[in-house]
């Protein structure tokens, strides 16, 4: 097996164009930058396309497009750039349009942008949180593949450590085909046949059958599909020695790398010390959480980096079955690009040590 | 029949058309389902689109292209043609329509949208569009207000014009002056064809259509962005009479908004 040096920022890339994306505009910004560059060139070789956006606002629409004319594509940015794509992004969803939205995000403050996003209306988006680079490929193509099976935006979340982390992988092979255009989707020509094509927010009634736009229809039909999505979608968490643990980590994305590496060590003092990774972060993986819980668990720690966001879900996931507690220090360096000098395993372990003396049974 | 409301805006019948006015209906192009249209008697807009859906036609182009509409009075068409139509957001058309010509270069891909959505909401998007030199067509109704949210100031409003936040006419100093859209355009690098017409008399109306015939002929020869900008009545959002805003429209809008082709690289 040969194997490669690359940044995270590359393998993201390449998964996205293994994945079938086509398509992909973007602006620049930390830590989305190198992943909008890795675009530009890893597109063109396989017919594709990425276009260097003016904004945020046009790169979505860019994206809006394209996905309606059939091609897989993304766009992604951080944080600010994010805010500014919502409306668009809570409006594919009422239009029906697919695509994939990469959410590289400085720390964990925008653990609720990505899952309840920054956009009006009545939507949701499945969220998707790889662990490092390794984890993105299999991710990255499960999120085309609901992209295109839900009709709905999908957000893949990533950050500074998943961008800039050098990991050694395979070489890939070849590149496989993008699948063909969905039936739903426009190619120009079914103009002048008596039955063209829409593709619209505002519904797909024409005014030739009699109804005009009716959005209360619409959005009751929306509604429908959400449910649909919601229930269709399996909600996944990778799950490290929850059975017997008295402390069960919550911990997403970096944070939950962190907190396996302490688990570990943990361990190996003979501490009963657990970690749920969520995968989805939606749908979040409630009944992982809560089967976790309800184990010998004295208690329930999110470690997240930002004030307090995830913990939400895991309250919702428990309903007050145990006590839960929240590990979060809003970490940065100054340059707030994500970078966390605070979170350690060191730190980690020693915040859990003290909730073992506090809720376990083997407390000194 | 005409009343006054208290602060001195006029308030029509909007559901009434004059007894001898010819219906719109009349002379609807195949492309366009349903003649009958819901926006206001006296509209300029049902007449810029039947002037579009007729160049698309005469072209032979209705199975190969695509229109991306905006958001205004004139989304009333874009569930009511027989072309494929993806509706863009406010403002958006002109990136969504990137995305599509990039995908499907061999399409006649064009935007129509209001000049309040083209030119308050999404003044950027066609910019950027045009520089890229996209090969797209993009056609702007322009009837100085934000027609559909009830009459209010864009950027194209002309000096005097009364709309609903300028009651007393729009003065410079106090609202700043109008842009003139189609001159921006027709200096960017990167644009084939630049025009504006208007639909206040059937001579304007022919030399409209013409120009948007010349703008898809761009389109087809690759020469980059097309841009037609259409000078289009709204007596509601005027606060005239329906039978005053031809005149109206040839008199002060086109004052400013001067009707005339701005360029053209078509040899
Ligand atoms: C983001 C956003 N802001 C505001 C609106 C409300 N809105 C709908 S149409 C419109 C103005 C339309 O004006 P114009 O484009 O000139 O079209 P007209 O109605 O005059 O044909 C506005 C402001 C909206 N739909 N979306
Ligand atoms: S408000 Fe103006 S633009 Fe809108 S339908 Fe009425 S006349 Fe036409
Ligand atoms: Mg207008």
């Amino acid at each position: 097996m040969t194997t490669r040096l690359v940044e995270g920022s590359e393998v993201v890339a390449d998964a996205m164009v293994r994945a079938g994306c086509r398509f992909f505009a973007g602006y620049p910004m930390t830590p989305f930058t190198e992943v909008l560059e890795h675009m530009a060139t890893a597109l063109p070789p396989v017919g594709g396309v990425c276009v260097n956006a003016e904004s945020e606002l046009e790169a979505v629409g860019m994206v809006w497009g394209a996905a309606a004319a059939g091609t897989r594509a993304a766009t992604g940015s951080t944080g600010q750039g994010l805010s500014l794509m919502q409306e668009s992004i809570a409006e594919a969803s009422l239009a029906g349009i697919g695509f994939v939205v990469l959410n590289m995000a400085r720390g964990q403050g925008d653990y609720f942008q990505a899952t309840r996003g920054g956009g009006h209306g009545d939507y949701r988006t499945p969220v998707l949180a790889p662990s490092g680079p390794v984890e993105v490929a299999e991710l990255m193509a499960e999120a085309f593949e609901l992209a295109d099976r839900w009709r709905n935006p999908v957000v893949v979340v990533g950050d500074y450590y998943m961008a800039h982390t050098w990991v050694d992988i395979e070489t890939p092979g070849e590149v496989p085909e993008p699948p063909p255009a969905p039936e739903w989707s426009l190619d120009g020509h079914s103009g002048g046949s008596g039955a063209a094509k829409l593709v619209s927010p505002l519904g797909t009634a024409k005014r030739r059958d009699g109804v005009g736009y009716d959005l209360a229809a619409h959005y009751e039909g929306c509604a429908q599909r959400r449910r649909e999505m919601t229930a269709g979608i399996t909600p996944r968490a990778e799950l490290v020695e929850t059975d017997d643990a008295e402390v069960v980590l919550v911990a997403y994305g970096t944070m939950a790398r962190y907190a396996d590496a302490a688990v570990s060590a943990l361990r190996s003092e003979g501490h009963r010390v657990g970690l749920v990774r969520p995968i989805t972060l939606w749908p979040f993986p409630e009944a992982q959480v809560k089967a976790a819980a309800d184990g010998s668990a004295g208690v329930v720690a999110v470690y997240e980096n930002n004030a307090g966001q995830m913990i939400d879900d895991v309250r919702l996931s428990l309903l007050g079955s145990s006590p839960v507690v929240g590990l979060n220090s809003f970490a940065t360096d100054s340059s707030a690009f994500g970078i966390a000098p605070d979170v350690t395993v060191e730190n980690l372990t020693a915040s859990v040590r003290e909730l073992l003396s506090e809720f376990g049974q083997d407390a000194t | 029949m005409t009343e006054r409301r208290p602060d001195g805006l006029t308030v029509l019948p909007s559901d009434v058309a004059p007894t001898d006015a010819i219906q719109v209906a009349d002379f609807t192009p195949d492309l366009v389902d349903v003649g009958e249209h819901h926006l206001c008697p006296g509209c300029g807009e049902p007449i810029a689109i039947r002037a579009v859906m007729d160049g698309i036609s005469l072209l032979g182009l209705a199975d190969k292209c695509m229109a991306v509409f905006g958001i205004g009075c004139s989304t009333a068409f874009s569930n009511n043609l027989d072309v494929e139509v993806l509706q863009a957001l406010h403002g958006r058309a002109p990136s969504v329509a990137t995305g599509v010509i990039r995908m499907r270069p061999e399409l006649a891909v064009f935007t129509i949208q209001g000049d309040g959505d083209m030119a308050n909401e999404g003044l950027q998007e066609v910019l950027h569009a045009a520089a890229r030199g996209e090969n797209i067509v993009c056609i702007m109704l322009n009837n100085g207000v934000f027609g559909e949210t009830g009459g209010h100031l864009t950027v194209t409003t002309t000096i005097g014009q009364r709309t609903k936040n300028t009651i007393e006419g729009r003065n410079a100093a106090e609202h700043g002056h109008p842009m003139r859209i189609a001159e921006m355009l027709a200096q960017i690098d990167g644009v084939g064809y630049v025009a504006r017409g208007a639909v206040n008399d059937a001579g304007n109306v022919a030399r409209t259509k013409r120009m948007i015939v010349d703008a898809f002929t761009a389109q087809q020869q690759q020469l980059g962005l097309s841009f037609v900008e259409i000078l289009t009545m709204c007596p509601t959002g005027w606060f005239i009479p329906t039978d005053e805003a031809p005149a109206y429209l040839a008199e002060t809008i086109a004052g400013t908004h001067a009707v005339g082709v701005l360029r053209s690289e078509l040899t």
